[in-house]
């Protein structure tokens, strides 16, 4: 039972972070291998504004949220958007974006190296134990949890009744479609980019509250989010909450029972049989 | 020439897309040495039948067989092994080969399967066919549409199919290109090739089709000589509001 | 075409001589920085011999390098070393044919994360079962002089560049062609290809797995950090893309300024390698998106005639 709340509570901040991979990959047709990097870096500044001016990181996500908008949305316009433009086929622009984002994600590892050295950093925010039906939780796990709720639920009721969240799923769909009914493909695409890149460096502020980072854990959320996005099926959001659910009770599981060693491994084996057995996910669409 | 048998045969075929049902228990047979024309308004079922029987394709329902053996159960490479070779609607050029090597395609992997000197030599002769065998070192983005059309048929006739589906071959040519492409097909129907052609230009089924099976909405509505056919009423009603090309 | 053909194996022949010749005429430094190399050949040709045709990016060199590396460190007390090369090598295609029938019908951004995620996977569990046995690394007791390595993988690149070119003139070689150019043509054509990139694609897992058996002693000790470089993946990855896929010789040219310019940046920036890593990326995708091979090819038709068939 222990296992499950911590589980489902690791589950939510996971799919804040899986949310946001969904929106660049699902909406914006960018597989962004930097992710984990932007992640990483959201949790540098709030350790960084914690730290320094004793700012709560549920306070620094205002402040971050803007700023990694602007940025992600810059390095849409600059780096990625020629590649969308020169691409002459759906396959091409993958294998571009993927060596790209490899490429960007690399040049944030080693600035972030010279920035802030290759020491592990963490801090101690909210660690006061709280209890619940007889087991003892951290708060800033569940703060970090409450809060990753209310934003994925502001974000579906967004995609779901707004006409810029509406047009945004349209072009997960279809971009070619979507054109003809007049919706700005490229704009969307970049703000569809740009909040992504929002949501996950959020994403990474709210997890550096009860785990440890460094500049190379990227690399490792990455793989996370990619799982959870295509275990749950590419551009759904419903599915890529489920599915950041099911990781986190798994790897909690795998963490308290086996080996906390093994909880890669484990995120792993589920993607070979997720890709072997249901390669449209959870809840997609099988591709033709 | 002898007693002719049938080629192909579909059995009731049927493909659905969750709840819509693009083809509807489809039966026809086609004999050797003829040009079947499958005709019929847009959204008929037409391109799909193709997709069927060339493996692009599985149906949900029915048989489809090739001289008495199934080949709706095969995987697409499996089914152009045995004989049966498709173009497509929009042309499908290797962008990085020549000519010849687009064309060899087809010689090294398709029916009959020849390497080498025996492969170049049946390549050349294909495109003497199509009226190419001065481009063979040409890349396709120097050749005009109706010359990739051209080499995409050379490279589908190199193997030596049992039998060749036409995927509206004749579509975006113009008049002069048309003639060209119709006497070309027409060669092809005095070679003694079976052919399945889905076409939409009524002049080229006139002249190129002995028989014709016309599809609406998934059915088949009519089968028969193609004089007979065309002037079909319930054929002329599906095909109402379309204009004759 | 004879003549041609003469010249490029004439011209082969008397650069493995000169290659073969080299650690009699070069110090020690240099020889050391040429096994490196000569490792990188080996990994990036066959690497490119898969992923260039398939367009499929492979990250998996360093897995299977870690295989042979631990294969060698496993059954050097009961195998002779040199029989622990072969066997790594069909363990490697094994593997990769498994990898293969598994994931090669995906498209090809799911293969990228699959193989991605593959080192790190193993290294975890290689760490796991450590920790359970007990048993920390792995001594390797025999040792050979670095021109040794350098031999034996300048043996291995001239096999695969053999193999290579064997392949570009057979019929799987003009299929995977096809399949790069278009996987439904190829198909419709008779081309099972699936098939054909399921064998292909164990070539790379196989020499990748010799070349980690061959390197294990000169480790020295080996660990799963040792065994599995995730860097090692990425490093081979650039220096085929920098030097061009499109031809057999184009990794090898990548190989060269790469290595140097690693060389001589984790001796004097070593944090910064990274940074180079990244930057490398960005520098293949717009400058250099067929290689220098490209680059050659396009001056030397601006210049010169074009190929012909």
């Amino acid at each position: 039972m222990d296992i499950l709340i911590t589980g489902l509570l690791l589950g939510g901040t996971y799919a804040l972070i899986a949310m946001g991979l969904n929106l660049q990959y699902g909406m914006s047709r960018i597989m962004n291998l930097a992710n984990g990097e932007i992640l990483v870096a959201g949790g540098f500044a709030a350790f960084w504004f914690w730290t320094a001016g004793a700012l709560s990181p549920l306070l620094t996500i205002f402040i971050l949220a803007p700023v990694a908008f602007g940025l992600n949305w810059l390095i849409y316009i600059i780096v990625l958007r020629p590649l969308v433009r020169r691409a002459k086929s759906r396959g091409q622009l993958e294998v571009d974006s993927i060596l790209t984002t490899f490429g960007l994600s690399f040049v944030a590892v080693g600035l972030m190296l010279a920035t802030f050295g290759g020491d592990y950093f963490s801090y101690s925010y909210m660690l006061t134990p709280v209890e619940i039906w007889g087991q003892t939780y951290a708060v800033n796990r569940i703060l970090a949890f409450i809060a990753a709720v209310v934003i994925c639920g502001v974000l579906y009721l967004w995609l779901n009744r707004s006409r810029a969240g509406m047009s945004i799923r349209a072009i997960a769909v279809s971009p070619d479609s979507s054109r003809l009914v007049g919706i700005d493909v490229p704009r969307l695409a970049a703000l569809a980019f740009a909040l992504g890149g929002a949501i996950t460096a959020v994403g990474g502020a709210l997890v550096s509250t009860f785990l440890t980072l460094d500049a190379s854990t990227g690399v490792i959320f990455t793989l996370k989010a990619l799982v959870i996005v295509i275990m749950g099926g590419v551009g759904d959001v419903r599915g890529t909450i489920v599915a950041a659910l099911l990781l986190g009770v798994l790897e909690t599981f795998v963490a308290r029972v086996i080996d906390p060693g093994l909880t890669l491994a484990a995120a792993y084996l589920l993607f070979i049989l997720i890709l072997l057995f249901r390669p449209q996910g959870l809840f997609g669409r099988r591709q033709s | 020439m002898g007693e002719s048998s049938t080629v192909l045969s579909l059995r009731g075929a049927t493909k659905r897309f969750g709840g819509l049902v693009a083809v509807n228990e489809l039966d026809f047979d086609v004999t050797e040495h003829e040009v079947l024309g499958l005709i019929g308004p847009n959204g008929s079922g037409k391109s799909t039948t193709l997709n069927l029987i060339s493996g692009s394709l599985r149906v949900s329902e029915g048989e489809i067989l090739l001289r008495d053996q199934l080949i709706s159960d095969l995987p697409a490479q499996k089914i152009a092994r045995k004989g049966v070779a498709r173009t497509f609607q929009l042309v499908r050029m290797l962008p990085s080969m020549s000519v010849m090597e687009n064309v060899m395609a087809g010689a090294v992997f398709g029916h009959r399967r020849r390497w080498g000197r025996e492969a170049e030599r049946q390549v050349m002769k294909m495109l003497e066919l199509v009226g190419l065998e001065r481009r063979a070192a040409a890349r396709p983005s120097e050749l005009t549409y109706i010359d990739t059309k051209r080499v995409e048929l050379a490279r589908v006739l190199v193997g030596d199919p049992k039998v060749l589906l036409l995927d509206e071959w004749l579509a975006g040519l113009n008049p002069t290109e048309l003639e060209e492409g119709i006497a070309l097909i027409k060669r092809l129907r005095e070679e003694g090739r079976t052919i399945v052609l889905v076409e939409h230009v009524m002049d080229a089924i006139r002249s190129l089709c002995d028989r014709c099976v016309v599809m609406s909405s998934g059915r088949k509505i009519a089968e028969g000589p193609t004089a007979q056919v065309l002037s079909d009423p319930e054929v002329i009603r599906a095909y109402l509001g379309e204009d004759d090309a | 075409m004879k003549s041609q053909e003469y010249k490029s194996f004439g011209t082969a022949l008397v650069l493995l001589v000169i290659a073969i010749l080299l650690p009699w005429f070069v110090g020690d430094f240099a020889v050391t920085l040429a096994v490196n190399m000569a490792m990188f050949t080996v990994l990036a040709t066959s690497w490119a011999l898969f992923s260039g045709p398939t367009h499929y990016i492979s990250l998996a060199t360093a897995a299977f390098f870690g295989l042979g590396t631990y294969t060698t460190g496993l059954g050097l007390d009961h195998l002779p070393y040199w029989f622990l090369i072969p066997l790594a090598g069909v363990l490697g295609a094994l593997i990769a044919g498994v990898i293969g029938l598994a994931t090669l019908r995906l498209s090809g951004v799911y293969f990228v994360i699959f193989t991605l995620g593959l080192a790190e996977m193993t290294r975890q569990i290689i760490t796991f079962v450590q920790n359970a046995t007990g048993q920390k690394g792995i001594l390797i007791s025999i040792w050979f002089e670095e021109a040794t390595f350098y031999w034996m993988l300048v043996a291995l690149a001239a096999l695969i560049f053999l193999v290579g070119w064997l392949i570009g003139r057979s019929r799987l070689g003009f299929a995977l062609r096809i399949i790069g150019d278009d996987e439904e043509v190829a198909r419709h054509s008779g081309i099972n290809t699936a098939l054909s990139k399921v064998l292909l694609f164990m070539i790379p897992g196989a020499v990748a797995a010799m070349t980690g058996a061959i390197m294990a002693p000169r480790y020295g000790y080996i660990e799963p950090l040792i065994a599995f470089t995730p860097m090692l993946s990425f490093q081979v990855v650039i220096m085929a893309l920098l030097g061009g896929t499109g031809r057999l010789w184009g990794p090898l040219v990548g190989v060269i300024p790469f290595s140097i310019l690693w060389e001589f940046l984790s001796a004097s920036f070593p944090n910064q390698t990274t940074l180079l890593l990244g930057l490398s990326f960005l520098v293949i995708v717009y400058l250099l998106p067929q290689g220098f091979v490209g680059l050659l090819l396009k001056i030397k038709a601006r210049f010169g005639g074009g190929r012909g068939y």
